[in-house]
């Protein structure tokens, strides 16, 4: 008998307890954003896709068209190609093509990249209408900068 | 045109309008006030404050196609949530909202309350029954068992206040509680303060009862989301369901309005001096805010749960409720 | 004719728990047969989300592997890269430093942390209370904010290397973390008034989906479903890895074995968590985040490992077959809630629907780690 009136007796102050936390949110100031009125500052190791490093002194790519990116990518989003110049010693990248609706933003090719050619953007508002929107050049993308 | 019918007219439109307009009011500040205990703003961009957010929803559910879903009791179907609106617009007859601002006077106002809005229950079983949907007439089933538990305790503690009032006039009643708040019939102090022992707890179970048989959180089987999907209005599409909505809404009006006037004294002002019609509105919205709060705190309880509420505490001690109050009455 | 008329000869009818169902959790399906309320047989229904991820492994070399190990479980990725990293590292005998592990530690309990308030918010949002939710999702955007400055990512991490890290931590995530720590510890009380002690929660989760030890036992259940039932086994102390055997902490146990017995396991395990972070944070040495002998193309010596972590969800274990190539030859992965899923079919008979949706909801189910 004491039980049932103690049950009773817990359970609305549990209750009326419940309802003073409600009340006090709700008189405190709001934790959201209003995106996109107000945007969100992005962290610098923010993972978008790739793109290619601008050299600061020549103004071209670091890209030695290796190949490694290409070989590590386990979606296999990644072509590179390059071509010998008569003459010249290294490689010079011709086209860089990224399948973006393959990546999986994991960074094994931005690890195993030995010059430091590609890193991540900071891109996040992509938004298109046809998937080839999503096939970026990233070559086109570097001299667009 | 006869004076008498003329006055009568304006007034079944003013209920109908009053209802649609309640029902935008409410799902404004029902969003609202989700949105700031949740630590976010509700609507913001429809209007000022999203004001205009429940007329733009109206509009959409008003141009949405009425299906009928294949093997449905089709009469019964369409005629479902005209069953919930006809009697939330009716109990309007009787409520008055100030002493100048009544449809009808009738004796006998709070017997008639409760009458008409018992139809609501048919409503929900049939809607459920006639959409050929095995998950609405489980929750049909459970909605009609959940109201008919707590019309019982509701009724109780209604008698109890009658027995102190005298009265089923529920403009007389509300005369009787004119002065201050001390004069109230949650805590009559002045007129028999031996009934503050039993009033105030009247009040809680039959604002506890009017959450449950309007089916609001925390008692919303009837339309638990997360388990039966929408209960007995899931096949209902656009307008049908907005149906169910205002009657929802209405409902709530009316079960917290009838609280203010039987225990929280009506239009007449906390302090004697002011009392009219925006008394009245003041204090069942302030009802209906706790109605809101309620819902966004708790979870669900279980179907075993809240009978076990309703026949195991709410009707043993409305009883005693009315047992003392009856001894009360005699002896003071 | 109203089919359901037809149907009144027959006591019971099939309902279903259909892949699209606000309280399944991912793509599960749920064959129920119902008497009026009570379920008299339910057989859950998989493999609407197989994507293939152990087939997967056997066509791509170990490294490539990395970024599945986070699509498993989504919620606590990391764990699931602590797991396979440290099975080819026991198959390749790699050494990790020390600085490493500790960032490892640190991260895994703060994605146990985010996952299990996940679990608390969506769990509440199954039995009806909306509130809770979007407290528990103010708190985990701050560990996801923490966690995106580190590894870059905010739910499918790919952090962690053969023999190592990817980046190394800095200043400012320390004393993030040390200011997220205070923030939680003094928010937990908040969660217990408003949830733990509610009268109704109470009623609805005590002595609901009461699993015996034994029971676990059978089906293999692990994690907060077996300590929930008395069973005392979380892989960090009954098979250390890492530095797990240096931290103090413990191990929640509780003997009740219905749903508030999970429920509370789960927010003790929070603040276990926050324990550990607090020392891991005292304890972090200087050093390197790599292994200086981790060789760039991993080969694995021919021969089977395995590899448990205590993931949020129990014990996820990585089997290895490797033959010396660069792929491996096989790659089973031991998912928690497979096993914490099976024991729903007889531990539901006879529940009713609402009783058997939060059942489901207290064994805290990923249904993409179910179908891999």
């Amino acid at each position: 008998m004491s039980g049932y009136f103690k049950e009773i007796i817990d359970g609305t102050h549990s209750l009326v307890a419940g309802m003073g936390v409600t009340i006090k949110y709700m008189v405190k100031p709001v934790v959201t954003m209003q995106y996109p009125r107000a945007s969100v500052k992005m962290t610098a190791r923010y993972r978008g896709h790739i793109d290619l490093v601008k050299d600061a002194e020549t103004g071209e790519s670091l890209c030695i068209v290796c190949g490694m990116c290409q070989k590590a990518c386990p979606s296999g989003c990644i072509s590179v190609a390059g071509e010998k110049p008569e003459g010249a010693k290294k490689k010079v990248l011709t086209s860089y093509r990224l399948d973006f609706t393959k990546c999986s933003l994991c960074g094994l090719c931005v690890e195993s990249c030995k010059p430091g050619a590609i890193t991540f953007s900071k891109d996040y508002n992509l938004a298109g209408l046809t998937k080839d929107e999503f096939i970026f050049d990233l070559k086109k993308r570097l001299e667009e900068r | 045109m006869n004076p008498e019918v003329s006055r009568l007219l304006i007034y079944v439109v003013a209920a109908i309008a009053f209802v649609a307009l309640n029902a935008a009011m409410l799902v404004w500040m029902e969003r609202k006030v989700a949105g700031h205990m949740q630590g976010r703003i509700g609507p913001k961009e429809v209007g000022p404050f999203g004001l205009l957010q429940s007329f733009a929803d109206g509009i959409k559910l008003m141009t949405k196609q009425l299906i009928v879903p294949e093997g449905a009791d089709v009469p019964l179907f369409k005629v479902a949530p005209m069953l919930v609106m006809i009697p939330a617009v009716m109990c309007f007859v009787t409520i008055p909202f100030s002493e100048t601002v009544a449809a009808r006077n009738i004796n006998v106002g709070l017997l008639l309350l409760f009458a008409i809005a018992s139809v609501n229950i048919l409503a929900l079983l049939l809607g459920g029954w006639a959409s050929n949907n095995k998950y609405a007439v489980i929750s049909a089933a459970r909605a009609v068992s959940q109201n008919v538990a707590y019309e019982i305790p509701m009724l109780i503690t209604a008698i109890t206040v009658v027995m102190f009032t005298r009265t089923m006039n529920l403009h007389d009643i509300v005369m009787q509680q004119a002065g201050g708040f001390w004069n109230w019939n949650i805590l009559p102090f002045t007129k028999n303060p031996a009934m503050a022992l039993v009033m105030p707890i009247s009040f809680l179970i039959f604002f506890t009862c009017s959450m449950a048989e309007t089916n609001r959180a925390p008692f919303d089987l009837g339309e638990a989301e997360s388990e039966l999907v929408a209960g007995f209005h899931t096949e209902y599409a656009g307008m049908g369901f907005g149906l169910f909505f205002l009657g929802e809404y209405a409902n709530v009006f009316i079960g917290c309005s009838l609280a203010v006037i039987l225990f929280l004294g009506g239009w007449q002002c906390p302090f004697g001096l002011a009392p009219g019609i925006h008394w009245f509105l003041i204090k069942v919205y302030s009802l209906i805010f706790v109605v809101m709060w309620a819902r966004w705190t708790f979870p669900r309880t279980t179907i075993y749960g809240l009978l076990n509420l309703s026949w195991k505490i709410l009707i043993p001690i409305s009883l005693f409720n009315l047992v003392l109050t009856g001894a009360l009455i005699k002896v003071f | 004719m109203n089919h359901l008329a037809s149907d009144m000869h027959k006591e019971t009818f099939v309902l279903n728990m259909g892949p699209q169902h606000p309280a399944t959790h991912g793509v599960l399906r749920v064959k129920l047969v119902l008497d009026g309320e009570y379920i008299v047989e339910a057989e859950p229904v998989l493999g609407y989300i197989h994507r293939m991820h152990e087939k997967m492994g056997e066509n791509r070399t170990w490294a490539q592997f990395m970024p599945n190990t986070g699509r498993l479980d989504y919620l606590s990725a990391l764990s699931y890269n602590h797991g396979y990293v440290a099975a080819v590292e026991r198959a390749a005998g790699i050494e990790v430093p020390e600085r490493a592990e500790v960032i490892r530690v640190m991260t895994v309990e703060l994605n146990r942390i985010s996952s299990h308030l996940l679990w608390f918010g969506a769990y509440l949002l199954d039995l009806g209370g909306f509130t809770p939710l979007l407290y528990a999702f103010d708190d985990r955007e701050q560990i996801l904010d923490l966690l995106e400055s580190v590894t870059g990512s905010r739910l499918t991490y790919c952090y962690f290397r053969f023999g190592g890290l990817y980046n190394d931590i800095d200043d400012d995530f320390i004393a993030g973390l040390k200011g997220f720590v205070e923030r939680l510890r003094s928010r937990l009380p908040m969660y217990h008034t408003l949830v733990t002690k509610n009268i109704i929660l109470m009623k609805r989760l005590k002595d609901i989906g009461v699993v015996s030890a034994d029971m676990c036992r059978r089906y293999g259940a692990t994690g907060p479903v077996a300590r929930g039932s008395g069973i005392d086994y979380d892989v960090r102390k009954n098979e250390p890895y890492s530095v797990y055997p240096e931290f103090d902490f413990d191990v929640p146990v509780y003997h009740e074995g219905d749903s508030m017995a999970r429920y509370m396991v789960r927010m003790d395990e929070i603040e276990q968590s926050l324990r550990i972070i607090e020392q891991a944070i005292a304890k972090l040495p200087e050093g390197p985040i790599m292994a200086e002998k981790a060789p760039k193309i991993i080969k694995p010596a021919k021969g089977d490992y395995y590899h448990a972590v205590e993931a949020a969800r129990g014990s996820f274990g990585v089997r290895l077959v490797s033959d010396g190539t660069n792929t491996p030859y096989r790659l089973k992965l031991r998912s928690p809630s497979f096993c914490n899923l099976s024991l729903f079919a007889e531990a539901s008979q006879g529940m009713l629907v609402a009783d058997a949706v939060a059942f489901m909801g207290s064994l805290d189910l990923v249904i993409p780690e179910i179908d891999r």
